[in-house]
């Protein structure tokens, strides 16, 4: 059993590996040092060289190979240190990656993963972003966002599975392990239950498919990645004022299961979406305008975002932490449309 | 020392991708077809040379300039010419166009319209071929613009790094749209970029189709044995403007005079009849069948159907 969405990730590659041949790992520092935040550590001893490939800092080749690659008949799982640095490869994931299937007529697929950490932990502007919703605004990816280890390791089988590139986002605090330097920054302690283990035996959880988190009547709050945890908090810091909060984990954010959003929508009549994006044009933006789609009419209250203002994330801890979603921001947006509706 | 049997496959490689522009370049001049395209007319001894020494499993990443890489490795050119009608029978099923055009079944990774974008696919076939170890060989065609792009160091260092088979063919035809490449690029020969990546690189004549044939076959060879990447810069020329929608009066009359008198095809052709001693009519036959070969092709696509309202939606992902 994994406890930690460190080890459920490295499980799953280990399963994977083992089963298909196909599969090959590559990025920066993923072989000798065991990855920057350790999800390949003792994979270059258990399968090679050839297989947990150290490439050099050149993040469009490194994309451009794998993606050449998994044209020609292999599943390469590509790592990028930090998502931020994913902007020195765009074009080959954006232009490539995500369309050559389509420019080509359905000759080819490209079942490539593209894994990299997100999330503020204090190493300012370059180092902290959330950019979900860059890979959401590119017909052709797939993105993944887990907040548990049992999601973790069953969404990335389910991803190396697939036959298409899947952008796979993984939240620094929502490791579990040290951090890069071995400092341990972690959110996992304290999360209990919420932090579901990834079992030892075979199973993959579905792309596309949203998980309610915590059943509630009152307001559903969307939430993603570490901020489904944030939520939970905020729903049993509620539950006392007699406030019942749903909580939905889309999971996969493309393709999104607005199936499931507006279910549970639908039947509370009140949204909050928490994420750690910022806010035009980002992840809240979009559920936010399902909404006003197809469920206007079911809706008491304005849908509140609850996100990062447009701004890059500042060093200054307190600043850091003034502009990333915290319990209390969750708390006071859930207050305000119940209030709304009052 | 090439035979005429050698000889006369370039020649035919060549005369297609000739005739098959030339055809083009009339199809959109009356309008019958969409978009816009970049012509390979000029270039012809490059593709040929190269792809001649690829065996059809073998990979190639092209460019936006990508007809004639298409055609001399083998693709079928009814399909190809389809797609550049953008009918639903086109290689592509009309979603790529002239821009992207490719057919994987003869390991063709796509003409990219994104300057240097190919060229770290290439790098992947060959990553793939290695680690299969089926023995393939992967080429990417870029021209010299693409030599100024980020991702052509980083492809060229990383297939060094882990020797792949691969083989990088720098198509300098003098300019980057309107831009001559001594504006823009430090070095006056491409080929020594290759010192940089601890790879051989070379300069052929990209008019001449013997010396890109014997360059590629070295170069092909090498990477087959296991000795890593090469670059070779052909020295080449486009007849026609960048694209479709300008000329190229940026570029002096007497300079494109100069290099049409160096024509791939006539200079080869006066070779096949004088060196090889081929008989006019032979020469001719296979002329003529290329140009019979592309009017069935352009009669296929003029009668093949339209994509469907939504076909496109049947290409974004797999399953």
């Amino acid at each position: 059993m994994q406890t930690k969405i460190v080890g459920a990730l490295r499980q799953a590659l280990i399963e994977e590996m083992e089963a298909d041949r196909s599969v090959v790992l590559i990025g920066q520092d993923i072989g000798v040092f065991g990855g920057a935040y350790r999800v390949t550590e003792g994979l270059l001893e258990m399968f090679g060289e050839e297989r947990v490939r150290d490439a050099p800092i050149s993040e469009a080749a490194i994309i451009g190979a794998a993606v050449g690659a998994a044209m020609t008949g292999l599943r390469p799982v590509v790592e990028i240190q930090f998502n931020d640095f994913i902007a020195c490869g765009m074009d080959q994931l954006c232009n490539q990656a995500a369309k050559i299937r389509f420019m080509m007529g359905g000759q080819v697929s490209v079942p490539l993963v593209l894994r990299a950490p997100y999330g503020a932990t204090g190493r300012a502007a370059q180092h902290s972003q959330s950019l979900e919703a860059w890979f959401m605004h590119t017909p052709g990816l797939k993105v993944v966002m887990p907040s548990t280890p049992y999601d973790a390791k069953g969404l990335l089988k389910s991803a190396i599975h697939d036959g298409n590139p899947v952008v796979f986002l993984e939240h620094k605090l929502l490791y579990g392990g040290a951090s890069p330097g071995g400092k341990a920054k972690t959110a996992v302690d304290g999360l209990g239950a919420a932090y579901r283990p990834a079992p030892d035996e075979e199973y993959r959880v579905p792309l596309g498919l949203a998980e309610v988190k915590r059943e509630g009547t009152d307001v559903t709050v969307v939430a993603t990645g570490l901020m489904v945890h944030k939520a939970l908090a905020a729903a049993a810091a509620l539950e006392p004022e007699g406030i019942s909060v749903e909580v939905l984990d889309p999971r996969t954010l493309a393709p999104l299961d607005r199936t499931a959003i507006l279910r549970s929508v639908t039947r509370t009549g009140r949204a909050v979406v928490a994420s750690e994006d910022v806010s035009t044009c980002g992840f809240g933006s979009e559920v936010a305008a399902l909404l006003a789609d197809q469920a206007i009419f079911f809706l008491q209250s304005p849908v509140k975002r609850v996100c990062v203002p447009d701004t890059p994330i500042p060093f200054a801890p307190a600043l850091e932490r003034e502009v990333i979603p915290q319990v209390e921001d969750i708390i006071a947006a859930v207050r305000e449309v119940m209030e709304a509706s009052a | 020392m090439m035979n005429i049997q050698e000889a006369l496959g370039l020649y035919r490689t060549m005369v297609r991708i000739r005739v098959f522009e030339e055809k083009l370049f009339f199809l959109f001049s009356t309008r019958a077809m969409p978009g816009s395209m970049h012509q390979y007319d000029g270039q012809e001894a490059v593709a040929a040379g190269v792809c001649a020494r690829l065996a059809p499993e073998d990979y190639v990443s092209s460019t936006h300039r990508g007809h004639g890489h298409c055609i001399a490795k083998g693709a079928d050119l009814k399909a190809v010419m389809a797609e550049m009608f953008a009918k639903s029978t086109g290689c592509c099923r009309g979603m790529g166009g002239s821009m992207h055009i490719a057919d994987f079944s003869i390991g063709m990774l796509g003409a990219n319209g994104i300057v240097a974008g190919g060229i770290p696919l290439a790098v992947g076939a060959a990553w793939s071929a290695q680690y299969q170890r089926n023995g393939r060989v992967a080429v990417a065609f870029f021209g010299d613009g693409a030599a100024n792009e980020g991702v052509f160091h980083e492809s060229l260092n990383l297939a060094a790094v882990w020797r792949l088979p691969v083989l990088f063919v720098c198509e300098n035809n003098q300019y980057g749209f309107s831009t001559h490449y001594r504006r823009v690029t430090a070095v006056e020969d491409i080929a020594v970029r290759a010192a940089a990546y601890a790879m051989p690189g070379q300069v052929v004549d990209g008019m001449d189709a013997e010396a890109v044939y014997e360059a590629a076959g070295q170069a092909v060879a090498r990477a087959r044995r296991g000795e890593g990447p090469s670059l070779l810069e052909c020295k080449t020329y486009r007849f026609r403007g960048h694209s479709r929608f300008e000329p190229g009066r940026y570029r002096k009359p007497e300079e494109l005079e100069h290099w049409k008198e160096r024509d791939p095809l006539a200079s080869w052709r006066r070779r096949l009849a004088g060196q090889w001693r081929v008989p006019e009519e032979e020469l001719a036959a296979l002329e003529a069948a290329a140009a019979q070969e592309i009017e069935e092709a352009v009669a296929f696509s003029e009668s093949s159907p339209e994509p469907q309202p939504g076909d496109h939606l049947r290409y974004i992902y797999a399953n």
